[in-house]
Parts: structure tokens; sequence; C-alpha cells
């Protein structure tokens, strides 16, 4: 089974044998991935009760909960790496749950689409109406991501948080993609933190 | 029958111990796949087959039986009554040995770490070391989850369905209704009623209480609304204007106590009753439920219905809180359920499947 491509760039900044959990972790198929390629303890959240039950069918330890909510419960790093993949623009209170991510997690993994990238300003500034693309393919009034960022967005508010950005990838078409230019030409990204 | 002195947690003892319990399945040859399945408040052992007493078959055959999520095909499984019961364990029905009439209101009180440390004796007796999991639903959870805590090394998962760490006040309360409407019955007797003159008419108001509780107000209104028992009633008479079993609903609660006291002795509802409101996993530990999991490698699964409310989400969710809390392998979810409480009992797949996929990977 191939890994959605934003999902392998996560998979890739984790390191074998560590303790990971998934924030948003959907079916669970990140987290299978590491357990069965890099022997991690994974351990996931996710809203949704049919996506808690596949993920649990599939063995892995998920809880159904909701990172604006539930993060609270875990103590200070007690994960080497808490993932927070495609979901930051869905949370209410982003900034809370970064924080809560490097709090959780030694280090804190976030991807997620880029608002700045140069279809969606077009689509903005010549067609004049809400993007709608491949990373963000459902309509405004449907959406549940309701925080969109750039790429510098990001940047800037992990510096206003006092955060280190240990890493950065970028992907655009499916394929990662240097840094050059990156809040106008990646669709996602996914950064590495730490505090 | 195990030999006493048996100790319990209040300090008393019982001179000896009888467990009534069935098994389905082998031991495998390393011991491996030994489940021990605890029932809930008015359960028994005939978990999967059918109740010699009653005719009945057994109370989980939605999860327990061959090809279903715990199998006899795979695993051996061990279901016994608990203590204080009355279907083969030791109990207030019970002979005292030392006055060799029925112990009635004389048996000690137990608790649900009485009901578990019983359970381990018995896997002692059946040579079983390390269980692969302890599975229940409701009391049957709480029992589950204190397996974990009482016996850490000896249980490699938990599930618990439906249930609770501790008796809130509101459990608290609706029991003491069920024991005030025993105990207001004259045929009581103080506890020692002969046999054949049990106090059923107040059982039988316990278990009517009780059984709303097992239910939601959707499922109630889903099932009888607010209709007449009498379907042919014309308008004019059909108020009746008396204290008949008037509503489908009322008719369906008086046959259900009735249909509960021949199968239930009311001095064993009192003893179970009471020992679910002393449970509470974190009074030990000035209310900290995170610290009654500490260290513990167990793993965990934990399953809510959205209608209960007699061991709601939340309850559910302290658990999980306190197992994160304590770095436990936890999964938890709240399935959705018009049901109740009682929706562990019935059909629901979506509870099959997290049951087998969590198994397995245990397995």
């Amino acid at each position: 089974m191939s890994l959605r491509p934003d999902l392998a760039a996560i998979a890739d900044a984790v390191p074998a044998g560590a303790r990971v959990l998934d924030i948003g972790c959907g079916d669970g198929a990140l987290l299978a991935h590491l357990r069965d390629t890099k022997g991690v303890d994974a351990r996931g959240i996710d809203v949704s009760a049919a996506n808690v039950a596949t993920a649990v069918a599939r063995g892995l330890s998920v809880v159904q909960g909701d990172a604006d909510a539930d993060l609270a419960d875990y103590p200070d790093a007690a994960f080497d790496m808490a993932i927070l993949s495609d979901t930051l623009q869905a949370m209410q209170r982003p900034a809370a749950v970064l924080a809560e991510l490097v709090r959780i997690g030694r280090r804190g993994v976030v991807s997620f689409p880029n608002f700045g990238h140069w279809r969606v300003r077009g689509s903005l500034a010549v067609g004049g109406r809400m993007p709608m693309t491949k990373s963000l393919p459902v309509s405004w009034h449907e959406t549940p991501n309701i925080h969109f960022c750039t790429v510098d967005d990001f940047r800037a508010l992990a510096v206003t948080m006092g955060l280190r950005v240990e890493s950065a990838d970028f992907l655009s078409g499916g394929r990662r993609r240097g840094g050059a230019l990156a809040n106008l030409l990646a669709e996602q990204a996914v950064f590495v933190l730490s505090r | 029958m195990l030999p006493g002195p048996y100790p319990l947690l209040s300090g008393q003892s019982l001179a000896g111990l009888e467990i009534g319990y069935e098994t389905y399945g082998r031991l495998n040859a390393d011991g491996s796949n030994a489940i021990l399945i605890c029932h809930a408040l008015t359960g028994d052992q005939h978990v999967a087959s059918l109740n010699p007493r009653t005719g009945k078959p057994g109370w989980w055959p939605r999860l327990v039986g061959p090809g279903l999520p715990i199998d006899p095909d795979r695993h051996f499984i061990i279901a016994s009554n608990v203590l204080g019961g009355c279907s083969g364990s030791s109990g207030p029905g019970s002979i005292d040995p030392a006055t060799a009439r029925r112990y009635a209101m004389g048996f000690p009180v137990i608790t649900i770490r009485d009901m578990v440390r019983a359970q381990a004796l018995l896997l002692d007796h059946l040579g079983v070391g390390i269980l692969l999991a302890v599975v229940g639903g409701s009391m049957g959870g709480m029992q589950a989850l204190d397996w974990a805590v009482a016996f850490p090394g000896r249980v490699r998962n938990v599930i618990a369905i439906a249930s609770a760490a501790r008796h809130s006040a509101q459990n608290i309360a609706f029991h003491e209704v069920g024991r005030q409407a025993i105990m207001a019955d004259p045929n009581w007797a103080g506890g020692a009623y002969p046999e054949d003159k049990p106090p059923a008419a107040g059982l039988a108001v316990a278990r009517m209480a009780a059984h709303i509780t097992y239910l939601s107000e959707a499922g109630l209104t889903a099932k009888f609304g607010r209709r007449l028992q009498n379907r042919d009633a014309d308008k004019a008479n059909a108020g009746g204007f008396g204290f008949d079993a008037e509503f489908q609903v009322e008719s369906y609660l008086r046959h259900q106590g009735l249909a509960f006291t021949e199968r239930f002795d009311a001095n064993s509802y009192l003893y179970i009753t009471r020992a679910l409101d002393y449970f509470d996993l974190a009074a030990p530990h000035d209310g900290q439920l995170a610290l009654a999991f500490a260290g513990t490698k167990t793993r965990f699964a934990l399953i809510s219905f959205t209608t209960d409310w007699l061991y709601p989400t939340a309850e559910s969710r302290r658990v999980v809180r306190a197992l994160n809390a304590a770095g436990a392998a936890v999964s938890f979810v709240e399935l959705e359920s018009p049901f109740g409480h009682d929706a562990f009992l019935l059909e629901a797949p979506e509870m099959n499947r997290v049951v087998d996929g969590f198994l397995r990977a245990g397995e």
C-alpha cells in the first residue's frame, strides 16, 4: 500500500521505534504504515467513530476525541513525535493545538495545505472565487477548514510562539520540491517543530 | 468449591468459596488464549449457552460464539457467576456452615475487588496463568478494569464496554431506590424470607426502576410512545381512569419486573448493588484515577454508546484520560445507538468489529 505523498513526507521524519501520537489519524493509514515499517509505538486520536473503529480493527491504539479539547490529557513529552497531518486548518484554535503538539511530543510534525500557492492566489485574484484545488477540494461552505494559512504565515506563527523549525518539506503535484519560493509554489508543507 | 477461609476487603471472611462457572473451547498449549468474560449486575455464567434455569439462550450471543469475535474455536472462554450472586456462586442464598442456615443478611458485604479475586482463584483452579483478555459490559466492564488494577501482570488486554471506573451519585441513587423497594416488601423480613416466599413485589419494583436506566428516552418513545395496552379501546373509555397497566410501557415494565423475580434472589440484588456503589478505582489514590493504572502494560479498549445515561460516555472518557496520563495503550470509541445502556447486549456490528480487531492485535 502506498501512502499519500504528504503522509510519506511525514513518515520520513519519524525515526524507527519512536513513540508516536497521530492527532486526527483518520482510519490509521499513516500509523499502520509507521508501525509496520518502522516499528513505532503508534497511538492516534480521531473525531470520527467510524475512523476509530477501522483504526482499532487494524490493531492500533486509537481514541475517539477532539484535538481542540482532548490533548490536555496527555503528559508532557509523552511522545517522541506528535503528528498533525492536514488537520491544523480545521482546528478551532490552531495556535493552542500547536502548543499542545510540542508539549506532548518532543517534536511536532505538522502538514497543511499552503493557501499561498499560486493556484489559490489566482483563483481569488483572477477568478474572484474561493479556491477549489486538488489539496482543497471542498467548496467554502462545506469545507471543515476554517483556519487557512500560507507557508509564510506558518513560519511567522512559529516565530511568534518561539518554536524551532527543525526541518521543512514541501510538496507540489504529489512530488517533493525544494524550499525555494515555497510560499508561492508548494501545495503542501510539512514542518517538524520543537520547543 | 474452593477451600476457605476467603478473606474479603471488608475484613470479614467466608468459610469457603463456591463459584458457578462455565468454560468454552480449550486452553492452548502455551496457555495464551484464555478470555474471562465478566457479567453485569443480574447476569450469570451462561454467556453463550442455554441457561438451565430460565431455558433462555446465553446473554451475549452476539459477541461470544463460533465465528464471533470471542470464539470457542480460538479462545478458552471462562465465565463465572460473581461472588454474591445467585447462580451457583457463594452469596446470601448460600448455606452458612456456622449455622447450617442461609446467610441472608449475615453474608458479609462484598466489593467488586472481592469478585475479581474470586475469579483469580477460579483461574488458579483451572490452571490459567495470564489472561489474553478480560471482557465485560456494565458491571462486567468494572470488573475488567479492576482486573488490570488488581492483577496487572495477569491480564494482557481489557475490554470495558458501557462501563465506568466509579459509581456516580445518580447510579447510587437509583440503586438505593431498588434496595428500599425490596426492604419495604413485608416478605423481605429483614432478609430472612423463606425460599418459597420471597419479596417478589419489592424485587419487581427494583427491577422496573433499574430497567428504565438501561433504556433511553428515545428508545422508550420509539418502542411504546403513549400507546395504550388495549388497542381496541375506543376514545370514550380509552382512558379507563384506573390504575391497571394502561400504557404499553407500564405493562412492559411490569412484565420485566415479574419475570426478573423468577430468576433472581432479592438479597443477592442488595449485595451486588452495594458492591457496585462502593466501586471507585480512584478512591485509594485520592481521586487520581491515573495512579490506579500507573505503569500498566495492559492494552485497553473502551466502548460507550451515545444514548447510555447509566454509564455515559463521559465516564468512559474519564478512564481514557487516566489511561493516557498513565501512558497506557488505550483505544476508545463512542458508538451510535438509540438503545441506551442495553446497547452493549444488542446487535452492534461496530462493537464486534472493534472487539475483534482489538483482540486479534493483542493475540
